[in-house]
């Protein structure tokens, strides 16, 4: 008990003198590890050749079969995110860290138990529902906090951390195709021995995290920095509980915001190396795309911290208008690179849409921050990530399915994603309409100083006076 | 750096807990760089 205690977010409070700067590490211990998720597919040629190992025998795992862990983790992400928000919330971020740390580290060592005795159901569960548990509970664990550490830059402190989810890919690539190069010999592919590797290092990582996190205590706030007394445009000092935030339109106009752009984003992201070999046939080359897909997820990650420090300035609303406007010209723009053979502009457009495309991810806390307050922020951002999960359909369905439906029809592989360009366009001038709407929550969701749903999170160091 | 050099959190916890995970994504950036270059070969 006693030892389950030091999870409490009572035990997390900071003392005076601690750094907030400490707690962006602690974030970027979860985030680097969960975000080995985007570095799954290393795993896809070695597991379908787990019986043959040289090459496929029969009993052997397709990769179509394979392609359901991710898309399993994905779900459980949003899922996960929305069903235990509140409980992330109000528990603090050092036992959901914690939790996720055992579900992450749990799902390879039971997906390794899977690779070794061959049963692919356990890997679904393991990877899938027990690592995506970890997916949607460790990516919103540290949003929260961080944005009541920095109240005077949470753009910039959520964009450290979600950066570090689009990072996680560079560590887990070259560490997983090192680690199958050490076990793997002439009679064996080491994939159950690299899961229960990768799972004892995250296990790790993640646990060094949750041991430096600490909450601000109540009515801390950083040197310098004075809260505003009152409301002004967007941005709230009132609390909105985190199931009325759902019946609020502008949970909806952002969950669409995000759900667009998102899916704009991610059904290019997929396709990028294949589309841009079929664009410019001849001129890049198959390891040029393999660079070229490199180099987008390097600006997917750069735009998560790049864009989200720029909302301080701007404003969340105008952040994504910049992300809807000229998302619209650089889609409308592809088709026309690929008419003139510049590969300059097609690769430029390209890595401005997908740094938009992780913008969007890190700028939406601090956007909810602005409009419902401090208080439930994780909670509701938790519930906000199944746009994700449903753009992850939307996106490369559109691509995929427009893409054979134009080939099937006689257009030109070169010219075969022209339509999928023109309707991404589309979907962000719905996205820039839906944003137009957000307009600040109607005082009539803020949360009384009477209201006792919930348990006031010890810590919580909201400056929002209640209405 | 609001608190950096009050008592609690010194200087040398800051550096560690920034390289800790500073280092590895160091490491993998500079990595996806280096072949990320082939598209310009």
């Amino acid at each position: 008990m006693s030892l389950l205690s030091i999870l409490d977010r009572n035990h997390t409070i900071a003392k005076p003198g601690f750094s907030r700067w400490m707690v962006p590490p602690a974030a970027l211990c979860v985030h680097l590890c969960i975000g080995q998720a985007y570095a799954l597919s290393v795993f896809n040629l070695p597991m379908t050749k787990l019986i043959g190992i040289t090459q496929s025998a029969p009993g052997d795992w397709k990769l179509t079969e394979l392609g359901w862990i991710f898309s399993i983790a994905m779900v459980f992400l949003g899922g996960s995110a929305a069903v235990f928000g509140r409980w992330v919330e109000e528990g603090g971020p050092r036992r959901a860290m914690f939790t996720a740390a055992l579900c992450w580290a749990g799902g390879f060592f039971l997906s390794a138990i899977g690779v070794y005795s061959h049963t692919l159901w356990l890997i679904y569960i393991g990877y899938g529902v027990l690592g995506g548990c970890g997916l949607g509970i460790g990516y919103i664990s540290p949003v929260s906090t961080l944005i009541k550490w920095f109240p005077d830059r949470p753009g910039m402190a959520t964009g450290m951390a979600i950066m570090g989810f689009g990072g996680g890919a560079f560590i887990a690539s070259p560490l997983s195709v090192w680690l199958l190069g050490k076990f793997s010999t002439a009679t064996h592919v080491g994939v159950a021995e690299t899961f229960i590797t990768l799972g004892c290092v995250y296990f790790f990582f993640m646990i060094v995290g949750s041991i430096i996190v600490r909450v601000p205590a109540p009515g801390w706030k950083p040197e310098g920095y004075v809260a505003p007394t009152e409301s002004k445009g967007l941005i709230t000092r009132n609390d909105v509980f985190v199931y009325d935030a759902l019946k609020t339109p502008q949970f909806w106009l952002i969950w669409w915001v995000l759900c667009l752009n998102v899916t704009a984003g991610i059904g290019v992201l997929g396709q990028a190396s294949a589309m841009s070999q079929e664009m410019f046939p001849g001129k890049i080359t198959p390891i040029a795309a393999a660079g070229f897909v490199g180099l987008m997820s390097l600006f997917n990650m750069g735009g998560r911290f790049v864009w989200a420090s720029t909302s301080d300035y701007i404003g969340r609303r105008n952040t994504y208008f910049v992300f809807m406007v000229l998302g619209f010209c650089l889609y409308c723009t592809v088709p026309y690179a690929g008419s003139i053979g510049s590969v300059v502009l097609f690769v430029c457009c390209f890595l401005i849409i997908i740094s938009m495309y992780g913008g969007g991810f890190s700028t939406v806390p601090a956007y909810l921050r602005d409009m419902f307050g401090t208080r439930y922020v994780g909670a509701i951002h938790g519930m906000l990530l199944t746009a994700w999960s449903a753009a992850g359909i939307f996106g490369p369905v559109i691509v995929n399915y427009l893409r054979e439906y134009n080939i099937t029809h006689g257009v030109p592989k070169a010219q075969a994603y022209n339509n999928t360009m023109y309707i991404m366009a589309g979907l962000l001038v719905i996205g820039f309409i839906c944003n137009f709407f957000v307009k600040a929550v109607h005082n009539r969701f803020h949360m009384k100083a009477t209201d006792n749903r919930g348990v006031e999170p010890a810590g919580a160091a909201s400056a929002g006076a209640r209405a | 750096m609001a608190n950096a050099n009050q008592q609690g959190t010194t200087t040398v916890q800051l550096a560690l807990a920034w390289g800790f995970v500073g280092i590895p994504l160091t490491l993998g950036v500079l990595q996806t760089l280096v072949n990320a270059m082939k598209l310009f070969q």
